[in-house]
């Protein structure tokens, strides 16, 4: 492996992981918004138990997300300064107002609504998880707006080697940002309702003391995933208009096509470059075409799990609509736990095809990944990969630990709404040592 | 404008996150019972995530407004982001799981990440600090300066938070034992009650007989002067982004600037309110606790002060 593959095998992992965390707690913030909102409006007891258990799971989500966040922005500049010399006037820009928007209000704002129970008013309290919900989609929002430049890079003109701003309404607007931006969020409440559905599921089926609680939720999952699928499909259709031809014909194996479109971007490319005054590169670019294994299988694992999903979300509208089906439909219980792990996988793979298939470039025609890598030592690199990705299969089994330990455990004395119960969405009994308890998170 | 900004988010980190480092840097040395400890590190869990936004919102600022200078900035010191990266992450996981599960070893292991991960982001803060102020390749004795300074200036910024927020303690402690409170039976156990404040004690010992929101000040307003001194010796001003992107971008930041300020502060009051848990964990001693959390709007309070000073 060279420095580039180095680097890039990182990056995926560094990215694929953050995807993975990002999935489920922008579509979980949506529903805890809207069950918050119904307790809050209606002083429904089991509403707002529901906003406590699902928030708390959302809270740990989060947070052992975030860091994986953390290292991707580093890593952009660590490992990817070529993108930021040639394209930062419009990537770092988005990237510097996804932080300012979007991520410092959001993380400020989550930690008001997570010591906020008991300590703001109700109303203030529920305008504060709408603030960390709309937040997160602006978050998703300006990295989309990044991502899509990559894939379509307008409202820019190249001068002197590096990239200047000449519309930013086209940046904003880029219907590559906007149509990925509409799948995302629409994955994401796949995501979140198969996570409702099959954590309920499991415990309709020990038939723990939670009948109804569950039964509301597993409702909630179940009436989300379907309108999800649909919305997926929607925005997938209209995002096949701004994907890359050259992506398509590999997905599709169409030999005669890659040439064609090859020797068209390697013409335009050496006019970019002739332009900008630099070396053409074009005896570089002729054997670079997207790898066919990862667009394939990324987009195959993708189309073929919306299939399954599909097909999970049909029959379970029959079972959700009955209340004895619910509670005692156990071969459907297991369908539904079985189910959850699906979006994940589908969004990774969703996103495999997307960014294997940008390749070789890093901004499209404009930036090749190549061009893009910092100048650094293999031996750097070899020992940054080893140690992150050590760090991040640590982090996703403590996250999925701590998630199925909460998920089993079921909602608590500590998500009674009463007046005068523990205040802070902990599972642990209350400790001397722990006055705020670590576990709060 | 944009050089102010991003002296701003970086004096923000420096003074909120850098007294969370130093906390977890110098643990083993002010709490020496798991007691103890879980009562030091109460001090920082539940902000130190909002203080970390910070760096990342300094980061982001840095990228958008002077793209090639962070390029630049960040590949040349990749070694110590890496290091700095593992140890934050580290740190963060410690504080979240130590509360977990209920096993001594357990509490060790996060303990040990959690001061180890602390001392990790200190030093590459050193590496990176001597990488800013020569060019690449400091002397062994300009960088063990500047790696022994990075981790003073963050100790005293721990010690300082950990003396101011600590306070209460003491008083906490005497009404708990007066009341015969089973809230401190841990601490009663062991010691006597007076003595929970021990420390608070360790925390200010180096200050002597500076107050502790004088010695907050004056460690906030050395870390802050450290931090942008070595900024300054960035080229900052000829590594602006181009002017079409700043157009966009400065004045958007300079109006949000006051509102993520104003977010911070209302966290921080939110945080010092004697919430139902704050009566249910202080137990018997609820009147007390809420003494002592009245301490955190004085440190929210000097914090925004330092900051303002100093943009």
């Amino acid at each position: 492996m060279d420095t580039l593959d180095l680097a890039r095998l990182q990056f995926a992992l560094t990215a694929g992981t953050h995807f993975l965390f990002v999935a489920l707690t922008l579509g979980l913030a949506t529903l805890i918004a809207v069950v918050q909102t119904r307790a809050t409006l209606t002083r429904s007891t089991v509403h707002e138990r529901m906003t406590r258990f699902w928030g708390r799971l959302y809270v740990i989500n989060y947070v052992m997300g975030i860091v994986t966040g953390l290292v991707m922005e580093f890593q952009l500049g660590m490992a990817w300064n070529g993108l930021s010399h040639f394209a930062g006037n419009v990537f770092g820009a988005a990237l510097a107002m996804e932080t300012l928007v979007a991520f410092f209000v959001e993380s400020t704002f989550l930690g008001l609504w997570i010591f906020g129970w008991g300590r703001l008013n109700r109303w203030a309290h529920l305008a504060v998880f709408w603030v960390v919900t709309l937040t997160a989609y602006a978050s998703a929002y300006w990295v989309l707006v990044a991502n899509g430049f990559m894939q379509n890079p307008v409202g820019a003109e190249s001068s002197g080697g590096t990239l200047r701003l000449t519309d930013a309404a086209a940046v904003l607007a880029n219907p590559a940002a906007l149509t990925a931006f509409g799948h995302v969020l629409a994955a994401s409440l796949v995501t979140a309702g198969f996570f409702l559905a099959g954590v309920s599921a499991h415990h309709l089926r020990r038939r723990t003391a939670e009948q109804e609680f569950f039964r509301r939720s597993l409702r909630i999952g179940v009436f989300t995933g379907l309108p999800g699928l649909l919305a997926v499909l929607a925005f997938g259709e209209l995002s096949f208009s701004t994907v890359q031809p050259m992506k398509w014909a590999v997905f599709e194996g169409d030999a005669a096509e890659i040439d064609r479109l090859r020797a068209e971007a390697a013409a335009a490319y050496g006019a970019v470059r002739e332009g900008a005054g630099g070396a053409g590169g074009l005896a570089d670019l002729v054997d670079h075409v997207p790898p066919a294994l990862p667009v394939q299988a990324g987009g195959i694992a993708m189309l073929g799990l919306f299939g399954v999903m599909a097909l999970v979300s049909l029959v379970s509208v029959p079972p959700a609509l009955s209340s004895r089906a619910v509670r005692g439909l156990r071969a459907w219980h297991v369908l539904l736990i079985a189910a959850v792990p699906l979006p994940f996988a589908a969004v990774l793979g969703g996103w495999v095809l997307r960014e294997a298939g940008r390749q070789p470039w890093a901004v499209q025609g404009l930036l090749t990944t190549e061009e893009a890598l910092s100048d650094l030592p293999p031996g750097l690199l070899r020992f940054s990969l080893a140690a992150f990705t050590v760090l991040f299969a640590v982090l996703v089994a403590l996250n999925a630990w701590m998630l199925v330990r909460t998920a089993r455990r079921g909602p608590g004395p500590a998500d009674d709404p009463a007046p005068g119960a523990p205040d802070l969405p902990t599972g642990s009994p209350p400790a001397r040592d722990e006055p705020v308890p670590a576990a709060v998170f | 404008m944009e050089i102010a900004l991003l002296a701003f988010f970086t004096a923000g980190y420096l003074v909120l996150s850098g007294a969370d480092f130093g906390i977890g840097m110098l643990l083993p040395y002010l709490g020496r019972s798991p007691g103890e400890r879980g009562r030091v590190l109460d001090v920082i869990t539940p902000f130190f995530l909002a203080d970390e936004v910070w760096l990342v919102v300094a980061v982001g600022f840095f990228a958008g407004a002077f793209p090639v200078l962070e390029g630049g900035f960040l590949a040349e010191n990749y070694a110590a982001f890496t290091v700095l990266l593992l140890g934050w992450v580290a740190r963060d996981a410690g504080i979240l799981l130590r509360g977990r599960v209920d096993r001594a070893a357990w509490r060790t292991g996060c303990e040990a990440a959690v001061v180890i991960g602390s001392w990790a982001v200190a030093l590459s803060w050193g590496f990176v600090l001597a990488g800013s102020t020569g060019s690449a390749g400091a002397a062994p004795p300009v960088l063990a300066a500047a790696v022994a300074a990075a981790a003073a200036l963050f100790c005293a910024q721990g010690l300082a938070l950990a003396a101011l927020r600590l306070r209460g303690e003491t008083s906490r402690a005497e009404t708990g034992k007066a009341s015969g409170g089973d809230a401190l039976r841990t601490e009663t156990g062991k010691t006597s009650g007076g003595e929970a404040g021990v420390p608070w004690r360790r925390a200010r010992r180096p200050f002597g007989a500076l107050g502790e929101r004088a010695a907050y000040a004056l460690t906030s307003a050395a870390i802050v002067s450290a931090g942008l001194a070595a900024g300054s010796r960035l080229p900052l001003a000829e590594h602006l982004a181009d002017p079409a992107t700043l157009a966009l971008l400065t004045p958007a930041a300079a109006i949000l600037t006051p509102l993520l300020v104003g977010t911070q502060v209302w966290l921080w009051r939110v945080l010092a309110r004697p919430g139902a848990g704050t009566a249910r964990t202080a137990g018997a001693a609820g009147a007390a606790g809420a003494a002592g959390t009245t301490e955190a709007a004085g440190v929210a309070g000097t914090a925004g002060a330092a900051g303002t000073a100093t943009s």
